[in-house]
């Protein structure tokens, strides 16, 4: 212990920009190399998708000689953002669909294509189904959220082909809109909206907008019916506004206290019962279940009684285990929302945190902002952001910054705010994955 | 005290040699973790290809007097006053400078 304070202090008398390989590096075990045959420090970081890959790249940004390798389970990554755009029938799969290659080659991070199952705390080892073992000086958790399937009864994970989810982009999203586009003019789409707090909290509402936008384009005498668990909703004003100007009378919101809250789903008959008692028929039925951090960080104890991971909120580092950090939609961030971008600004600031810890040098203080787009219409964006900082103890939203579109906003700010959702959309991408 | 160690010696001989190989590196500064936050929106090193202006590498006067004017309304712009009164005046400056460096 004293022998690392020295060290440390050492290192920032003399001024210089240490690059890992130094410090402890004989008790690493001995199997890559970095110059003068010290082994590489080494991260190994869990989930490809905004938290995980932005933390990858910005490690390899901050610090070439940390060896990083990256466990993802799927070769391909499909966003969530934008992918209410292909149900609104905007953009296409394709268009929302990445590999990793970028991230190997140019980078150098190491991608491997498997699933995590265990860890091994002492030994520092993280272990995958494929039978592999991967050590590590520090890890970082990016599995974001997974879902509560016995909070509403009759329904299970088999349903989810019946009644999908489509909150995990993907062959979810292909489901839902193949669903849409099988259904009647005339058909009732029914959205059965989470409690607080789950990832992407102006999500649903921009679903229910763009699928409004397909149905009007397409099948003008359906509906959409949302039974929201909640009482509001992120952007309720601008949503409400724009749902009055883009598709009169066809968007009908539920709060909970007037039978937003569904107690039992019957896939069979398609239907869904709240708690009022009512029974409620939908054509296409979207069951956005309740949610928690992701399984295997639950699993791995890195999650509390809650469900969600507590983090220090300076470094990310789980509180409950050390060398151990916790980024994106499964920790406890608050007042960070859980949306791909604060996940990304989180991996960025991880990022700085490990590289840091693994030079003994200290992190200058975090900031973050978080900037969410929602289209209510193709040529009708509206936003929230947010700046944020670290206060000593925790991370506080920035008096005075932030905040909604304006209400009274003209068309011509609507339609700039939609083309700059395509705009944020092509930047966080190729932060990403370009 | 340490110094005398075995092994010390190479620890230094390695920090000096590492910092020779690794000039590709960008420092954690105070300066990046106000600015690695905005490349979210204009993308990698500022340097956004699409709809969202490009700031990498534009001159720290301009990066500087575009902040200050959007954070005292000076200047209009959708979502750019909302972020920008996030930032005092020294952190805006940290921002420009990051961002010129961007070449």
């Amino acid at each position: 212990m004293k022998k690392n304070m020295t060290r440390r202090n050492f290192i920032k008398a003399s001024g210089a920009i240490v690059s890992s390989a130094s410090l402890g590096s004989l008790l690493w075990p001995v199997k890559s190399f970095g110059l003068g045959g010290k082994p590489k420090p080494r991260v190994v970081i869990v989930g490809g998708g905004f938290g995980g890959v932005t933390c990858a790249r910005y490690i390899k940004k901050f610090d070439t000689n940390i060896d990083v390798t990256l466990i993802e389970r799927d070769t391909q990554f499909v966003t969530c953002p934008f992918s209410n755009l292909v149900l609104g029938g905007l953009r296409d799969m394709n268009s929302i669909t990445y590999n990793y290659d970028a991230v190997k080659n140019k980078d150098g991070v190491n991608v491997i294509h498997d699933e995590v199952t265990d860890i091994d705390m002492e030994k520092r080892q993280i272990k995958t189904k494929g039978g592999q073992t991967f050590d590590y000086d520090r890890a970082v958790f990016s599995p974001g959220i997974d879902f509560l399937w016995d909070k509403v009864e009759g329904y299970s994970e088999a349903d989810v082909e019946t009644i999908p989810h489509a909150w995990k982009a993907g062959k979810q999203t292909t489901l839902l809109k193949s669903q849409l586009e099988a259904m009647e003019d005339g058909g009732t789409f029914v959205m059965v909206a989470p409690p607080n707090p789950f990832r992407c909290p102006p999500g649903p509402y921009e679903r229910a907008s763009m699928i409004a936008h397909y149905l009007k384009t397409n099948k003008p005498k359906s509906k959409v019916i949302i039974l929201d668990a909640k009482e509001n909703f992120s952007k309720q004003p601008l949503f409400t506004k724009g749902w009055e100007a883009l598709y009169p009378g066809m968007i009908e919101w539920v709060a909970g206290t007037k039978g937003g809250i569904v107690t039992r789903a019957d896939a069979k008959n398609m239907e869904l019962h709240n708690e009022a008692g009512d029974t409620i028929k939908g054509a296409v039925i979207n069951y956005i279940p309740h949610q928690a951090a992701g399984t295997i960080a639950r699993k791995l104890g890195l999650a509390d009684a809650t469900g969600w991971c507590p983090v220090n909120q300076k470094t990310f580092e789980s509180t409950l285990h050390k060398n151990i950090h916790v980024i994106g939609d499964s920790s406890v961030s608050d007042p960070l929302p859980k949306s791909g971008y604060a996940a990304s600004s989180e991996g960025k600031m991880c990022a700085a945190a490990v590289v840091a810890a693994i030079n003994g040098i200290e992190m200058p203080n975090p900031s973050y902002s978080n900037t969410c787009y929602s289209l209510v219409g193709p040529d009708y964006g509206i936003s929230i952001a947010a700046v944020y900082r670290f206060d000593g103890a925790k991370i506080i939203s920035v008096d005075g910054a932030g905040g909604v579109s304006p209400a009274d906003a003209d068309e011509s700010f609507r339609r700039a705010e939609a083309l700059y959702a395509s705009g944020w959309y092509t930047s966080i991408t190729q932060e990403l994955f370009g | 005290m340490w110094v005398t160690k075995p092994g010390a010696r190479m620890l230094a001989a390695s920090c000096l040699a590492l910092m020779s190989f690794s000039t590709t590196a960008e420092p954690v500064s105070e300066g990046a973790m106000l600015s690695i936050t905005c490349n979210g929106c204009h993308g990698p090193d500022g340097k956004s290809t699409g709809s969202i202006p490009a700031i990498g590498g534009k001159s720290a006067d301009y990066i500087e007097k575009a902040l200050l004017d959007f954070r005292d309304d000076k200047r209009p712009s959708t979502v750019m006053k909302r972020h920008a009164k996030g930032y005092s005046d020294a952190q805006i400056k940290l921002i420009a400078e990051y961002f010129a460096a961007k070449k």
